[in-house]
């Protein structure tokens, strides 16, 4: 199993393939820095319009820890589609290639074969994410300095102080692991499915975008299916920036505004990624190899 | 000579056809196994069968005297297989192919035994390229090369010549010989073409539309009792109707391209000659056929000749 | 129109009475604000607006006569109400042309106080009316309601301890009026729906903030460099 897992990695790593994604969410932060860095002031501005009219804020609100939110709310909507593209393509390249037939006739059982790829696929997202955390918070920390972080919610605003944060940021990214993982899990079973990669791309990208539009999408009737898709609970990350407050309306640092609401969300997804990898290993032992 | 692989009344359905319908044939220790049958026959689905990417709808595979769906991985251990095209990781290099799947069946050979084989198909001094570069005949090699690195008892070639090159054939062909004679390896290797199967083989066994049709030694069938007659006339419509009136009818084959077929007894061959000049038939060549060629096409393209014959 | 010019001039001629009065209050509890040249506090901040969760901030307020004021926060962030926080006694004070006008009696944190309307002459003058509770006995400014043309209403309610003698308070509530605070979801991206349950629905109806600091360590007439001020 040990030996898969390796075979597996040192595959993912020496395809061009997957550094597309590395690439890509180092040109996206670069255009999020720049951006921010040349006009991030006028971004603030709009942002804080509401607020500006009855109050002054003083400090340095664009400091990286408030630009990494920023990345993190912009890009971990978009991440998903750049898993999509290793994870979906783990067995349906192969089959592609024709390296299947040669994969599984080499003495190992299937279900070790499959697992050692999703976990391939698995360190793959996760160390995507250690990419995007060092560029999206650790850079950013280092471009645009560290200071407190505030917060612009639909319905109010969080101001969190700076020392209060970091450990937030860490259980973010760990949270953002689970959606990630989710979606390359997801990814992962549409590719037993295809001899092509694009189609479990396609496929996984296309149920991702759906599913993230009836989240976003404010209608009553699918408000009811919200709470059984996981693209509602893939952004869980973001309740680790909510604070408690006490009866004085004062925040209490080191608290979450709702941690049963996180962990409801991370059950649901590690549900998901059972259900997805049991399913591809049920499918998987079954499968004709026909390419 | 143990028996080294034993099939029974293996069938594979899919969705809309039978690929394989009750197959039963089993390969001795140190045989040159021939599998031969026409594009689409059910060779591959049962190859794909032996080594395990297809499950069986029924039937039972014995390799090495265990059941194979119960002793799966320590079958496959023992088993080197190029199965169709020989396709590894195009983005990797010959040596690093070779080393990964050296690894994936459970050997760990110094990278200097690892060039040792690259060498012995001749492949030594592209080893760190990557497999892009190559051409179908070294990714062949390479193919076998990655199918004989963990040095497997029975060996199992899947169409090896397609695509290569009269050289590249010619090589395949001197490997199988020198695994056989030489290392006493079983090889099971499937073709289309039975003058690939003809040079090599020890056994042979033919398929059509999924069925045995026929599982014997080569010899015996080099030299069936039957020999198949093949005549070319100046008008083979004139020549058939007379044939068809006469005693020779019974032994009248399908026709093939522009010859006229005729199943007899050797012996009744200057008989023929005669009867065919009193019918008048102006002859311009009589040919009896030895080969296992005939007799592949024979019972393997015969309802589709009656077919031709008929409309 | 006619009526209300009446009103307007009986009300200027009835206050004018005591105005004279007044100004002499006024100058009296400057008088006790003008000992103190310069000082430095440090403060404890907390801002309490029903949309915003903030924690406590510490700051460090500056003055320097004749009007410099500078509130300094330790970094980070904070939220203070428009123009509310630099405007404080001394400033108000700064301009000696005003006019005051005596407007009653009230009870402020327990004590009496007189309350004076002061009216700024200048009348491009950001402030168009301040209405003080002066604690006559201490000379000390408790309570300052300011109407300003930019910035809407807001409050000052201030608390004297140890600093009684200059004038300088122990604790300063600002109330303000916030207007609505809603971002829509598509710029926040927040999906879950879940509305506030209505308590804290009702808490954010209500649109007065306040920020309250707590002032310690006055540091009085030690000398406040003017670079802070930059």
């Amino acid at each position: 199993m040990w030996t898969l897992i390796q075979v597996e990695l040192y595959k993912i790593f020496r395809r061009p393939r997957t550094y597309i994604a590395f690439i890509a969410v180092a040109g996206l932060i670069g255009v999020i820095q720049f951006g921010l860095k040349l006009d991030g002031d006028a971004y603030v501005g709009f942002m804080m319009r509401d607020i500006t009219s009855s109050l002054t804020v003083e400090g340095k609100i664009l400091n990286g820890y408030q630009v990494c939110y920023i990345v993190l709310q912009i890009l971990l909507i978009h991440v998903p589609l750049l898993i999509a593209l290793v994870a979906a393509d783990m067995i349906s390249g192969e089959a592609n290639m024709g390296t299947l037939r040669i994969m599984l006739t080499k003495p190992m059982s299937r279900t070790h074969f499959l697992l050692a790829k999703f976990l391939a696929a698995v360190v793959y997202t996760l160390l995507l994410l250690v990419w995007l955390a060092i560029l999206a918070l650790f850079l950013n920390m280092l471009l645009f300095g560290v200071d407190d972080l505030f917060l612009l919610k639909s319905q109010y605003v969080v101001l969190l102080k700076k020392d209060d944060i970091f450990w937030r940021y860490a259980w973010a990214f760990g949270f953002a692991a689970l959606s990630m993982t989710t979606v390359a899990s997801l990814g992962f079973l549409f590719s037993q499915f295809a001899e092509n990669s694009i189609g479990p791309i396609v496929a996984t990208m296309s149920v991702i975008i759906f599913f993230t539009i009836l989240s976003t999408l404010n209608i009553p009737i699918f408000n009811k299916v919200k709470p059984f898709l996981f693209t509602t609970h893939m952004i869980g990350w973001k309740e680790f920036f909510d604070i408690k407050v006490n009866d004085a309306n004062e925040s209490i640092k080191g608290s979450i505004q709702n941690p049963q609401k996180i962990i409801t969300s991370a059950i649901v997804l590690f549900l998901h990624i059972i259900g997805f990898v049991t399913a591809s290993v049920l499918v998987f032992r079954k499968k004709d190899v026909l390419s | 000579m143990g028996t080294i692989v034993k099939v029974s009344g293996l069938t594979k359905s899919f969705k809309h056809n039978t690929a394989v319908n009750d197959l039963s044939f089993s390969v001795n220790e140190g045989d040159v196994y021939g599998f031969l049958g026409q594009n689409g026959a059910g060779k591959s689905t049962t190859i794909r069968m032996l080594v395990t990417l297809i499950a069986p709808t029924a039937g039972e595979i014995e390799i090495f005297g265990m059941p194979l769906n119960k002793n799966r991985i320590e079958i496959l251990r023992q088993i080197g297989a190029v199965i169709e095209k020989p396709d590894v990781y195009k983005y990797l290099s010959a040596f690093e192919n070779l080393s990964l799947f050296a690894r994936l069946s459970g050997v760990s050979l110094p990278d200097a035994k690892l060039m040792d084989q690259l060498d012995k198909v001749g492949l030594a001094h592209r080893a760190k390229d990557t497999v892009k570069t190559f051409s179908q005949g070294m990714k062949q090699r390479l193919g076998i090369a990655i199918a004989l690195v963990h040095d497997p008892r029975l060996i199992i070639l899947d169409e090896p010549t397609n695509g290569l090159d009269p050289q590249g054939i010619a090589d395949i062909r001197n490997l199988i010989l020198h695994l056989s004679r030489d290392l006493q390896k079983t090889v099971i290797v499937s073709s289309h073409l039975l003058n690939e199967i003809e040079q090599v083989a020890s056994r042979v066994l033919i398929i059509d539309k999924g069925k045995k049709i026929v599982e014997g030694n080569a010899l015996d069938l080099f030299d069936p009792a039957q020999t198949i007659v093949e005549l070319q006339t100046f008008d083979n419509q004139y020549a058939l109707e007379q044939l068809e009136i006469s005693s020779w009818a019974q032994h009248l084959q399908p026709q093939r391209d522009s010859a006229i077929l005729i199943k007899i007894d050797r012996l009744q061959i200057p008989q023929l000659h005669r009867d065919l000049v009193d019918m008048d038939i102006q002859l311009l060549s009589i040919q009896p056929r030895h080969s296992l060629e005939d007799y592949f096409l024979q019972v393997t393209s015969a309802n589709q000749h009656v077919d031709t014959y008929s409309s | 129109m006619r009526k209300i010019v009446f009103v307007y001039i009986f009300l200027l001629v009835s206050f004018s009475s005591y105005s004279q009065d007044m100004t002499a209050l006024i100058m009296r509890v400057k008088a006790k604000l003008d000992q103190v040249n310069d000082y430095e506090a440090d403060g404890r901040m907390k801002t309490d607006v029903s949309f915003i969760k903030a924690p406590i901030g510490k700051v460090k307020v500056y003055f320097k006569k004749p009007n410099k004021f500078r509130l300094k926060k330790d970094g980070g962030i904070s939220l203070l109400p428009k123009g509310g926080v630099s405007v404080n006694m001394n400033s108000i004070f700064a301009t000696s042309d005003f006019v005051a006008l005596a407007a009653g009696e009230a009870i402020i944190g327990g004590s009496k106080t007189r309350i004076v309307k002061l009216l700024p002459a200048n009348e491009n003058s950001d402030i168009v009316l301040t209405t003080m509770y002066i604690d006559e006995t201490n000379l000390l400014v408790k309570k300052a309601v300011t109407t300003t043309r930019e910035n809407g209403t807001y409050e000052i309610e201030m608390s004297y301890g140890q600093y009684t003698q200059y004038g300088l308070p122990d604790k300063v509530v600002f109330t303000f009026n916030t207007k609505d605070y809603k971002l829509p979801k598509g710029i926040t991206l927040e999906f879950n729906d879940e509305e506030k349950p209505l308590s804290e629905a009702d808490k954010m109806k209500n649109k007065k903030g306040r920020v309250e600091i707590t002032y310690t360590n006055y540091q009085i007439n030690k000398g406040v460099p003017d670079a802070v001020f930059k």
